[in-house]
């Protein structure tokens, strides 16, 4: 093996009191990448498992590429929709041309192809400024680059909508690696998703960029509403007359942010995080119980005024950053509870909170960003509080 | 005491700061910095009320009867805020509009009491006038950094001139909404404060636990 080697020669120089003894979270970041850590515990309880936090970082990641399929396809496919009756434009639209790709909607690996050239700067610039914040903070105290950061960035790319302002998603993930996990002490502190903290400081910061009807297809002078937005407006009835329907929300060839539209990918990235339980399922059944419970609720009711009371919990499911949010943000490990009667709760609470920031909160479509970073404030105390009645049920039986 | 009042004007805007070390009048700093303007006149409106009520304070401080001592505080600090309020609504109405209730809660302000109650009950009343003029500029100039940052990066000017010209307004910059909203405040302080331990270690806190390396056998 004669990287193992190259690396077994380095390694004095990064270790304490060798010549590079400051970079060595950097010479840690690329070692453990392509190897095993070599760190053992050194005290008991020792627990043997080939599933690291290495390993899980991985997973979420691959778990997500059916979603990433999804979503550049997606983005292609309303570019090029949107090409038929506006002119193409652009850098994007030149090395289209250029390579001679086309601009034909029907043709899945051109649109697959031009929604690349979306996703492309977008992710790029995600790693690259997120990743220097994670260097530094490391460099600076001595901890290790983890691979976290990897789930990070992939996660606040997909969650861009693809007509982003490269700067704005530097700010943003600066903020959310710096803000939302760095000043808690790195990845495992921190006590909100770091990628939707950043998506939650751009959507105050800039609501005209991350907001709105113009901003899901990129293309100039064309206007596309989400899903959300003309449900929240006409009534989900309406959706059919907009030529949406179940199906299509379902697969994803709608409006929305890069990697969120489609539930089916998030479905099948799902299913590959429960089989390998990287995800707690308590989690998910929670957070669809309260979802589906309160919009039951709401259905019941019903209200002349506000047309998305009737919105039926399957079409709330589909909608939105809904399907993408459950899979992988409430089941995000560090953030959710710890308990699993809390992992139940706190599910519910999310799922409660996106219907009703939806249907009751006229101010915010859609409610699935909010409703985490809600729960993520709450998880803590959830815990707390089912510690505390556990052992307070022990003490009982005790007297 | 030996501070001379040099140290107690210096000390209390950086070393003691009201704000970043001691954590004191956040409700205020967080409501009316959007705008440097509205951040000034707040600043120097809390600077005159704890300079005075700092002396007055201290003028009487041999005659408070301990017991009811908070109450003939809170009568000093209250008149001192309505003369100020009058005093803004008749030369700078529309600042005072603006600052709206937050005048009136200069009362509650936790500098103002706090310095009552640490300094002018124990001290003669030219230091506390100077204590609490201290205190009340290192409390403005929190203020104002934070009021500079969220006016200038929040709507591109400056005292109401423009500095960065925005989209909208035809120039390049698009400000960031975010900043105008008060949660903002609360992360530039958070920062702030950052900064400033960051300058000076000896302001950090001892932890309150300790994580312990226990090592295996």
């Amino acid at each position: 093996m004669g990287l193992r080697n190259f690396f077994d020669r380095i390694e004095p120089n990064f270790v304490k009191g060798g010549k590079y003894e400051k970079l060595f979270p950097i010479y840690e970041m690329v070692e453990s990448f392509i190897y095993t850590p070599k760190t053992v515990t050194t005290a008991a309880p020792h627990a043997r498992s080939y599933v690291d936090m290495k390993r899980i970082m991985t997973y979420v990641v691959i778990a997500t590429i059916p979603c990433i399929i999804m979503g550049l396809y997606n983005v292609g496919l309303q570019v090029n929709s949107a090409y038929e009756t506006i002119d193409p434009t652009g850098w994007r639209a030149w090395i289209i041309s250029s390579l001679g790709i086309g601009f034909n909607a029907g043709n899945p690996l051109a649109n697959f192809a031009h929604g690349l050239l979306y996703f492309l700067p977008i992710y790029i610039t995600t790693l690259v400024v997120g990743g220097i914040w994670e260097v530094l903070f490391a460099t600076v105290r001595g901890h290790e680059v983890n691979e976290g950061f990897l789930v990070t960035s992939m996660l606040f790319a997909l969650i861009m909508p693809p007509a982003a302002p490269l700067w704005q998603v530097a700010l943003g993930i600066s903020f959310g690696v710096v803000i939302g996990k760095e000043v808690f002490g790195g990845t495992g502190k921190n006590f909100l998703n770091p990628a939707l903290t950043g998506r939650a400081f751009l959507y105050f910061a800039y609501p005209a960029n991350m907001s709105g009807d113009t901003i899901w297809t990129p293309v100039d002078g064309f206007s596309g509403a989400t899903a959300l937005s003309i449900g929240a407006s006409q009534g989900y009835q309406e959706l059919a007359a907009n030529g949406m329907n179940w199906m299509n929300s379902f697969v994803g060839t709608v409006q929305g942010s890069i990697g969120e539209v489609s539930a089916l990918a998030c479905l099948i990235g799902l299913a590959f995080l429960l089989i390998t339980k990287i995800a707690n399922w308590r989690l998910v059944v929670g957070c669809m119980g309260g979802m589906i419970g309160f919009s039951l609720l709401l259905n019941l009711i019903g209200s002349d005024t506000n047309p998305m009371f009737a919105m039926p919990w399957y079409w709330h499911f589909v909608v939105g950053g809904f399907a993408f949010g459950l899979v992988f943000m409430v089941t995000e490990p560090v953030s959710a509870s710890h308990t699993n009667v809390g992992r139940y709760i706190y599910g519910a609470l999310i799922g409660f909170m996106v219907v009703m920031i939806r249907v009751l909160n006229p101010a915010f479509p859609e409610g699935m960003m909010l409703a985490i970073l809600f729960g993520n404030v709450f998880a803590p105390l959830i815990d707390y509080f089912v510690v505390q009645a556990n052992i307070k049920r022990r003490a009982r039986r005790h007297v | 005491m030996a501070q001379t009042k040099r140290d107690l004007l210096i000390d209390p805007l950086v070393d003691n700061n009201p704000i970043t070390l001691q954590v004191l009048g956040i409700c205020s700093a967080l409501a009316v910095t959007s705008s440097l303007e509205v951040s000034m006149v707040m600043a120097l409106a809390v600077t005159a009320v704890t300079g005075f009520s700092s002396m007055f304070i201290s003028v009487l401080r041999n005659q408070i009867p301990g017991s009811i001592r908070i109450i003939v505080q809170m009568v000093i600090i209250a008149s001192l805020v309505i003369i100020v309020d009058q005093v803004l609504k008749a030369y700078a109405y529309e600042v005072s509009k603006t600052l709206s209730v937050f005048v009136g809660l200069i009362i509650t302000n936790c500098i103002v009491m706090g310095r009552a109650e640490a300094f002018a009950m124990k001290n003669p009343p030219i230091d506390s006038f100077v204590d609490g003029v201290g205190n009340g500029l290192g409390y403005g100039a929190l203020l104002l950094t934070v009021g500079f940052i969220r006016e200038l990066f929040g709507a591109g000017t400056l005292f109401g001139f423009t500095i960065l010209p925005t989209v909208n307004n035809g120039g390049w910059y698009v400000p960031n909404g975010m900043l105008l909203l008060p949660p903002s405040a609360f992360f530039i302080i958070g920062l702030l404060i950052w900064a400033v331990r960051s300058w000076k270690p000896g302001q950090v806190e001892e932890r309150e636990y300790k994580i312990q390396v226990v090592e295996g056998h």
